[in-house]
């Protein structure tokens, strides 16, 4: 299994093809998260797995929108109203016990079907509770996940990341000369697999390089187990080697790590002396075995020279990126029927998660009952045709709600408080073309107020401006507080909230009222992580007489767009709130 | 619940509050549910579906499609009143039930819905009981709580405040008891939870990976002689279970004669006092878990180490919530708890 490539490192494509026949040993007890675009290389690889796997085992593909009755199984509706009682249709994931499931674009997957996989990997079960039923299927899958993201923030969910063994990049590798797995030494592994031992010293030595390496999940180092066991019995051996634990770590811990490990700074280049012993057989069996803490560090080191670079460069960025989104999707999914408020009922099958209403369907069947007994449909029977079949309809409600926190403080009256009320008096009216709601916001003294809950009213917003009063201090946690829970109600209603913040960025009042600029500051900082945290969209307008650190600073925390109040151009205000709050 | 065989409780390394906070669950279902909140693979869903093989069987009516308590002729459904109008029930053991509300369910599935055969063939309209039925007097468990939709979630704030699930629909006028007591699990990071369901919660656990490399290694040693054989495994731990059934079973007995002092309910109260909690819900909570807590120490009286047992669990969520700071809640009531309690 050595490959042309970099001195004696077994290479990227050998690792691939390794981890591919560790999935074919196991597949129900592994699962691969496989990132590669679309293209010769993925298809290799997945031929390799499926040439291992027994023909006779199931391998169903997962289209991306897949409704939930397709996945989980549901009722058939044709042979139920053929047979007269209910008769189940099982899922894919029911189809594919025993076999495995392959996830088409993995990395959109909504986080609760990401959810809904969690569950039948974890009990190897697929519960069916829906459309009257209630059984329960088998399904021990094996889940490969294919992932075409491009960057580092479209990923297979979390929730299913973590219960996947192998996380495979494949992207900008070539397949080398490297000779695919052998399906009967995998058939034989496969036998052999229960009789693989592996001592205390390499379990507690994969634990100890998940701990270094920063990876919390207890699944993590079971994984690495079950691989160190998988490649021993590939390689016909009883007894998991330390070159097998080497190479678990390697593929399965390395992949995971969430920090290089802070005990020592890496000695030596690992390019230069690859750690794990590639020769396999006679090197497995050394005569004096190392202590526990010379083999952990040898599983680390083995570990750690499959980390790619730049990974802690990449670490670092991802604690400004916002958080908080399990699933890949970005953007509300827009009026699709199957979700949100039940909104009447129509003809139609129901597909994609609609529902059948059964009541309108008998309804609508009724009146053909004689017509189709003398047609020659069965007497003492409902004849119901598809035509019949009505499902409900539902409506989500995606309309913009923009939400106004104006910053009534002293020092914001000081400056430019009649201003802004302009300039919101502006928006207010292109809110109004635009039939989206508002919802008016001010914050002074120690707290923030609701003066306009969500309206569409444009007269009630103008009066509630008009009669605000500026003066006292400038709670701006409360006022961004205030912004991220209205924000969140309008969301969970269906709308998509957008913020608009004047200010001029100077907090003087903390969050619990007390004064004192540092940590007012403090707090506004961290209240505008918060609404990044939450995923809001918003602009902040600097209302001070000239652009201030202070309030660059709270939109870079609040991931918002950066306006300084413009002097005696309100036209270029709005086309700057428009451009910033219209696309998310 | 499920066919396989599940992990055996007693065989969870550490989460001590999570279990106790389930046997607390399991000992006075008045406590109203725990939520169980943590990193991935802590052993979260692991813990409840163990639970359900762990609880001892209880007594129904026979033949009622809610389990209807013999004792409890008070919270009987429709049914069991017209059935037993006078005289004793005839009664059976069944299991207590333990119901997965899968995130995909539909509806109809969970509060019940026409009876899809009846409807179809003969055209009637009869009700077809739901999940939020078959979890009565047990336990309702939703892994990924924070994933429900919406709708289920109005749905089950409702059931979960009223003990009694209502059917309004497709023609159908339906009420039926349905007491349980909710279990939920999640990761903080796929979501937040509706401050209205976390409320509905009596109690909230936080869960987090063994940090030590002894119980790293010992959890995943354990989870994978488990993996290699379940049935066997679930048998060598069967004589560690079945105490801690016995040990239910008695703190359940138990629970009515343990007393709370006074002392005791003023240091609840300056607790909650202490912490701002909104509202006397934190305090009955607290009160209720701490007095579980005793009987399953076998204790007569709460002290103030019960209290010190479950504040946190009692108490965390019910702080004025900030989702950046999560730890900073727990960290919160450890600081009132010294200060109220003394170190």
């Amino acid at each position: 299994m050595t490959d042309p490539a970099p001195a004696a490192d077994p290479g990227p494509w050998a690792d691939a093809l390794l981890a591919a026949a560790v999935f074919a040993v196991m597949p129900a007890q592994m699962g691969v998260a496989l990132r590669a675009p679309a293209g010769a290389v993925r298809d290799i690889w997945l031929a390799a797995v499926r040439a291992c796997l027994p023909a006779t085992d199931p391998w169903r593909r997962v289209p991306l929108g897949i409704a939930d009755s397709r996945l989980l199984g549901g009722l058939d509706l044709a042979a139920t109203l053929r047979a007269g009682k209910p008769v189940a249709e099982r899922g894919v994931l029911a189809e594919a016990d025993g076999g495995v499931a392959v996830l088409a674009m993995a990395e959109r997957l909504p986080a609760a079907t990401a959810g809904k996989l969690a569950a039948v990997l974890d009990t190897g079960e697929v519960p069916v509770a829906r459309d009257g039923l209630y059984h329960i299927d088998a399904a021990r899958i094996g889940v490969i996940a294919l992932d075409e993201g491009i960057g580092p923030d479209e990923q297979v969910p979390a929730s299913l990341r973590d219960r996947l063994g192998f996380l495979l990049d494949l992207t900008g590798i070539a397949p080398a000369q490297a000779t695919p797995p052998e399906p009967r030494n995998v058939a034989a592994a496969r036998t052999m697999l229960a009789q693989v031992s592996a001592s205390d010293a390499i379990l507690s030595a994969l634990c100890g390089t998940a701990l270094a390496l920063g990876v919390e999940s207890a699944r993590a180092p079971l994984f690495a187990l079950h691989a160190a066991r998988a490649i021993a019995a590939l390689d016909g051996r009883d007894a998991v080697s330390q070159a097998d634990a080497a190479a678990a770590a390697r593929l399965v811990l390395a992949p995971r790590a969430t920090r290089l490990p802070s005990a020592e700074p890496p000695p030596e280049q690992p390019a230069e002396e690859p750690p794990p012993p590639p020769p396999e057989g006679e090197d497995a069996e050394k005569p004096e075995p190392p202590t526990d803490q010379q083999l952990e560090d040898m599983l680390l080191e083995a570990a750690q020279a499959a980390i790619p670079q730049g990974l802690l460069a990449q670490l670092a960025a991802e604690g400004l990126k916002p958080r908080g989104r399990a699933d890949g999707r970005i953007g509300t999914p827009v009026n699709n029927g199957a979700r949100g408020r039940p909104a009447g009922v129509r003809a139609g099958e129901p597909r994609g998660g609609q529902r059948l209403s059964v009541l309108d369907t008998l309804r609508a069947a009724a009146p053909w009952q004689a017509i189709r007994r003398r047609d020659g449909a069965a007497a003492g029977r409902l004849a119901i045709r598809k035509s019949d079949f009505r499902v409900i309809h539902r409506k989500q409600n995606t309309e913009t709600t923009t939400i106004f926190v104006v910053d009534a403080s002293g020092s914001s009256a000081l400056n430019r408080l009649a201003e802004a009320k302009g300039a919101v008096e502006l928006l207010l009216a292109e809110c109004y073309v635009r039939r989206d709601r508002v919802a008016v916001l001010a914050f002074r003294g120690k707290t923030a107020d609701l003066l306009l809950p969500p309206t569409r009213s444009l007269v009630r917003a103008k009066r509630s401006l008009a009669a605000l009063p500026g003066g006292g201090g400038t709670p701006l946690a409360a006022g961004l507080d205030a912004a991220a829970a209205l924000a969140d109600a309008v969301r969970r209603r269906g709308g998509s909230p957008g913020l608009v913040i004047l200010t001029d960025g100077r907090a003087n009042v903390a969050r619990d009222g007390a004064g004192g600029r540092a940590r007012a500051e403090a707090d506004a900082l961290a209240a505008a992580k918060l609404v990044r945290a939450a995923g809001f969209t918003g602009v902040l307008i600097d209302t001070s007489p000239r652009p201030q650190q202070a309030g660059q600073d709270i939109a870079r925390a609040m991931g918002a767009r950066y306006i300084p109040l413009p002097y005696a151009n309100a036209t270029m205000l709005t086309q700057a709130v428009r451009a910033a709050t219209a696309s998310p | 619940m499920s066919k396989r065989a599940a992990f055996p409780f007693a065989a969870i390394v550490g989460q001590d509050e999570m279990k106790l906070a389930l046997l607390i669950a399991a000992v006075d279902a008045t406590v109203g549910g725990v939520v169980v909140f943590g990193d991935r693979g802590t052993g979260k869903s692991t813990a409840v579906r163990a639970l359900a093989a762990l609880l001892p069987p209880m007594q129904a009516n026979a033949g009622c499609r809610y389990a209807c308590d013999p004792a409890d002729r008070d919270a009987w459904c429709e049914d069991c009143r017209a059935r037993y109008v006078s005289g004793a029930p005839a009664a059976h053991a069944v299991a207590v039930p333990v119901v997965d509300l899968p995130l995909g369910a539909t509806e109809d599935r969970v509060v019940g819905a026409l009876d899809l055969e009846r409807a179809l063939v003969h055209g009637e309209k009869a009700f077809e009981p739901g999940l939020l039925a078959r979890a009565n007097r047990g336990f309702l468990y939703i892994d990924e709580v924070n994933l429900l939709e919406d709708h289920l979630v109005d749905l089950l704030i409702d059931v979960a405040a009223s003990g009694e699930n209502v059917v309004e629909r497709e023609g159908l006028s339906i009420r039926h008891p349905a007491r349980f007591v909710l279990i939920g699990s999640g990761n903080p990071e796929e979501g937040e939870l509706r401050p209205q369901l976390l409320d509905r919660f009596g109690l909230s656990v936080e869960v987090r990976t063994p940090q030590d490399i002894a119980s790293r290694i010992e959890v995943v040693r354990r989870r994978d002689a488990f993996e290699r054989d379940r049935a066997g495994y679930a048998m060598s731990w069967a004589e560690a279970d079945g105490t801690i059934r016995s040990q239910i079973l008695a703190a359940r007995a138990h629970l009515p004669t343990v007393s709370v002092p006074d002392e005791s309910l003023i240091l609840a109260a300056k607790l909650c006092m202490a912490l701002g909690t909104d509202g006397l819900r934190g305090e009955l909570t607290l009160m209720r878990a701490a007095r579980a807590a005793a009987a399953l120490d076998g204790a007569s009286t709460v002290t103030a180490s019960h209290l010190r047992q479950i504040a946190a669990s009692a108490l965390r969520h019910r702080l004025r919530r900030d989702p950046l700071d999560d730890a900073g809640s727990t960290a919160r009531v450890a600081r009132a708890v010294d200060e109220v309690l003394g170190k």
